[in-house]
């Protein structure tokens, strides 16, 4: 065995959910974090209450790296239906601690790990006073015990960890700090270390906290002015809408009254989700919804409306494997494409993709601009790991800027109009100017309805004005270009770079590293938003081969690219892609592109076609 | 030459105010008689034209909200989803009347979950079936609401049971459910004043007769089988607020009910007694209607008591789309203890 290795492993807790094994993982995660270590946490779980196998990957690096990780150096196994995989998959010279009672046989019995046998049935049952309901629970807090002593968890740091876990609940803190004093104990008498793994106290989380990608979205939409929202409960996106209506009852009750200065409607589909948000828009509030791909599919039709009867709109997409049973508790960026054109005809949605928790937060607030000024639809593009894990970040500032509520014409703007038309173009943007229902001047008024309407949003199935009609909406969304943010450039004339976008960066940034240490030096573009910025047809044409990392089977951003740009741009274009429902890792990236890079380095070699799925001319 | 003296009603507009674009449905279509109504009731209520939100869905119904009222906002959705559309509209701008037109189609075939829904939640709107049994736009096959046994115009009599909106909605706890004939203004436009003076949903099955796909013998909404058939329940007088009562009535022969905004509809006795406060007794009544083949009209149940949606969901008495940015957004040092607790 070599030296101690200090704040670079893995943990991973294999847990039956419903046993409570969230807290602990959490409580783990925040005593790292209140250490000063770097920690990125993954929650891997099933679609499920209570009984099946999930696990929870606990990373900490000097660098901060926020990616899972592939490989497990310290297993918690908690779960006799797994145990043996799990045991399995433990790095050679990396550690379990497991259940005492759990039989050593098989995948598991190999002796190039250190095993840490711990009774922690019998040690809740014997050492703790609590019912026996509780004692599934606190038997997950012993492992925490256990692990901390074993890297030199800092016990202040854990005691934090519990008191934040448990903050309006003082006895069950208490109670969960006796299990972990179990563990600790039961380890110093009982347990021998004899794997590498240590924590170190360091200086890598000053001024961040941990936060998920949904609570940030929600934040966004209430700094943004959202007071209305309505939505389906489907995992992964009801977090969000939950915590929406958590802050807006913290934040948007009247004391005095018990008015309520938002509506949260929980829907009977998300037909009516959608329903609800556009005639909100449509009568000058500012809504949304959040959902994942399969109420999207259910959303297909409403959203076309709200494109061709241009009514501001935002959906949050917390994408994710489906449908039906199909992995709905798996993370994928599978809705890409679906999305940008959602519903028939020629519809295009200008789409946010945001890759960092704080890009969720501002994305939020601009999804509510981009709406109100192109008065149409937005999407923002989050996805399970990105929405649901906890992730390093630095705190959310506030938010003091304006709105942009877009071309709105009150009462008073009307008045000073000579001729108004709903349909419009005046400033040649595309975008007409829009009134409200409401508004006090009879000019005001104008009949909404699809796509067969003139300038006056008279009904008319004149094929001229249908197109002119057409172009001009054509017009609009392409303004979305240079409205959304330009893509993220790190370039510094290499001839080979990265493409991704959401919450692949995290991968991205590992990998570089690793391909540096390999020899092959890579530029990196970060696409921030759909329909494309300018900017990233110009990265591309500045470098020879760039590839596109995704995690979805078909490469849709690299479609979506290649549709776009000119052939001979499209050509440089490689696919990397990552889809069995966990997250992305940086070999996911790193290993497939040094393998084109090596064929790339023996042209007459035929590994250069096999290395990515675009034939070689 | 005599100059016609415009009547003007209480904001000084008079009825040509209330009307809209020419109809574009067939000569004769119930529904345009019952456009005609909805201008009266909106006139004679003084329904401010500004503040009146038509929302439809899709269907020949549908396509009247852009027959009345031309200087109100309309919005023609998409199939089935006018009541999800009427509640975002609602919730945003609690001001606006919301009055919806929608057909069987509409309404009990493909938006039957968005209506049960509407209902549940109670929202404040006028909800207009204009109920003719049959998709018209789409060529004459039958919906949902035609009769077990009623024959369309081609093809065999309908072999599935109908669904009756009023039963459906009284079921769900709706707080106004009327039924009423387009042929019949008497009795429909004081019913469409009632329903614009609830706070909450009501709900107007009209029977509209289909002049061009199901106005043939063997069809049960005919206009000659809805007329041989039409059994009021009770004859409606919508008094208004501050409107002193000025009708004479035998005691015992009128139910007066209060309604929110201090409106009366005095509901004038007709037959058996009709108790159009008792949720069971209307259920009891639609059963045996449709028992005997009647189609029993007027004010079937009404509720004026029950919360509306804006009520149940606490929105302050200001529009929510009128809320200015600064009362959404928490305050600087709320903001701060909220990350601080997330380090």
């Amino acid at each position: 065995m070599t030296g101690d290795v200090f704040n670079d492993f893995c943990i991973q807790a294999a847990t039956v959910n419903g046993s409570g094994s969230q807290s602990s993982n959490l409580v783990i995660t925040k005593a790292l974090h209140h250490m000063g270590i770097p920690v990125a946490a993954k929650n891997v779980f099933p679609s499920n209450i209570e009984g099946q196998p999930t696990w929870y990957d606990i990373r900490v690096t000097p660098q901060g790296y926020q990616a899972r990780k592939r490989t497990v150096d310290i297993l918690i196994a908690m779960n006799p239906a797994t145990w043996e995989r799990d045991a399995a998959n433990v790095r050679s010279g990396g550690a379990v601690i497991h259940e005492a009672a759990l039989p050593r046989f098989g995948e598991a019995d190999r002796d190039d790990v250190s095993w840490y046998p711990v009774p922690f049935a019998r040690l809740a049952r014997e050492q703790l006073d609590a019912k026996p309901d509780l004692r599934k629970y606190l038997q997950n807090m012993i492992y925490v015990g256990v692990l901390a002593e074993l890297i030199g968890l800092d016990p202040a740091a854990v005691e934090q960890g519990v008191r934040d876990q448990f903050r309006t609940k003082p006895k069950a803190a208490d109670l969960n700090l006796a299990a972990v004093r179990v563990g600790v104990d039961y380890t110093r008498e009982n347990l021998v270390k004899s794997d590498p793994y240590r924590v170190t106290p360091m200086d890598g989380t000053r001024g961040t906290v941990l936060l998920d990608g949904n609570r940030a979205g929600a934040l966004g939409s209430l700094m943004a002015g959202c007071t209305v929202l309505a939505w389906y409960p489907i995992t992964p996106s009801s977090s969000l809408c939950e915590a929406f209506i958590d802050y807006a009852e913290r934040y948007r009750v009247d004391a005095a009254t018990g008015e309520r200065r938002f509506a949260a409607i929980q829907a009977e589909d998300e037909l009516a989700a959608i329903g609800i948000v556009l005639g909100a828009e449509w009568a000058g509030a500012r809504a949304m919804t959040a959902t994942s791909g399969p109420g999207i599919s259910l959303m297909a039709e409403l959203t076309g409306l709200g494109y061709y009867a241009e009514i501001p709109a935002v959906i949050f997409d917390i994408q994710r494997v489906g449908p039906s049973t199909g992995l709905p508790t798996r993370t994928m960026q599978g809705d890409v494409g679906f999305v940008h054109t959602l519903s028939h005809g020629d519809t295009r949605h200008p789409v946010l993709l945001p890759g960092t928790v704080i890009e969720v937060y501002e994305d939020a607030q601009r999804a509510f601009d981009v709406a109100d000024r192109l008065q149409t639809p937005v999407f923002v593009l989050s996805d399970l790991d990105l929405g649901m894990n906890l992730w390093m970040t630095a705190p959310l500032p506030y938010t003091e800027r304006a709105i942009d509520r877009g071309k709105v014409l009150d009462a008073e703007a009307l008045a000073r109009v000579t001729e108004w038309a709903r349909y419009r173009d005046v400033d040649g943007d595309g975008i007409p100017y829009r009134t409200l229902p409401g508004t006090a001047d009879p000019r005001a008024a104008y009949f909404t309805r699809g796509s067969g309407h003139d300038e006056h949003a008279l009904y008319t199935e004149d094929p001229d004005v249908y197109e002119a009609n057409m172009d001009r909406l054509r017009r609009k969304i392409d303004g979305a270009r240079t409205l959304l943010p330009a893509p993220l450039v790190e370039e510094s004339g290499n001839r080979v770079a990265i493409c991704a976008y959401g919450s692949t960066h995290h991968a991205v940034v590992e990998a570089r590293h690793q391909l540096a240490d390999h020899g092959v030096e890579t530029d990196y573009l970060r696409i921030r938003g759909l329909p494309l910025h300018p900017a990233v047809a110009e990265f591309i044409a500045r470098h020879d081969r760039v590839y596109v990392a995704e995690q979805n089977r078909d490469g849709q951003m690299e479609a979506l690219l290649r549709q776009e740009l000119p052939g001979e741009l499209a050509d440089r274009l490689r696919s990397i892609r990552h889809f069995n429902g966990v997250p992305i890792d940086a070999e996911a990236i790193s290993d497939p592109l040094l393998a084109g890079e090596l064929a790339q380095r023996e042209p007459a070699d035929d590994r250069a076609a096999a290395a990515h799925h675009v034939p070689v001319a | 030459m005599a100059i016609a003296i415009e009547k003007l009603n209480r904001l000084g507009l008079n009825r040509d105010d209330y009307k809209g674009a020419h109809t574009t449905l067939c000569a004769g279509c119930g529904h345009n008689s019952i456009t005609n109504h909805i201008v009266k009731a909106l006139y004679d209520s003084g329904i401010e034209p500004h503040l009146l939100a038509k929302m439809s869905g899709i269907g020949c119904s549908s396509k009247a909200a852009a027959y009345f009222v031309e200087h109100a906002h309309g919005f023609n959705g998409a199939h089935g989803r006018m009541p999800s559309l009427a509640t975002g509209a609602k919730l945003a701008n609690r001001d606006l009347a919301v009055f919806g037109i929608s057909g069987d189609g509409d309404t009990a075939s493909i938006g039957l979950g968005q209506f049960c829904h509407m209902i549940r939640r109670n929202l404040d709107m006028t909800y207009v079936v204009e109920d003719n049994g049959v998709y018209g736009l789409t060529k004459g096959q039958s919906s949902a609401t035609a009769d077990l046994g009623s024959r369309p115009k081609r093809g065999p009599a309908n072999r599935y049971e109908q669904i009756d909106i009023c039963a459906l909605a009284i079921e769900l706890g709706a707080s106004f459910v009327a039924r009423s004939f387009s042929g019949d203004g008497k009795q429909l436009v004081p019913l469409l004043q009632a329903a614009l003076a609830h706070r909450g949903t009501a709900i107007l099955d009209v029977i509209s007769p289909c002049v061009t796909f199901n106005d043939h013998d063997g069809s049960t909404k005919s206009y000659a089988y809805v007329k041989d058939h039409d059994a009021p329940v009770n004859t409606p007088d919508y008094i208004a607020p501050q409107e002193e009562i000025l009708v004479d009535y035998e005691p015992g022969t009128v139910q007066d009910v209060e309604l929110h905004n201090g409106s009366h509809i005095l509901l004038r006795k007709v037959g058996d007694d009709h108790d159009a406060r008792d949720r069971m007794v209307a259920m009891r009544l639609l059963f045996e209607a449709r028992q005997s083949g009647e189609i029993a009209t007027g004010l079937l149940y009404v509720n004026p008591e029950a919360d509306d949606l804006c009520t149940r969901e606490a929105l302050p008495s200001r529009p929510l789309a009128q809320l200015p940015i600064e009362e959404l957004r928490p305050s600087r040092e709320q903001w701060d203890a909220l990350m601080a607790g997330l380090a």
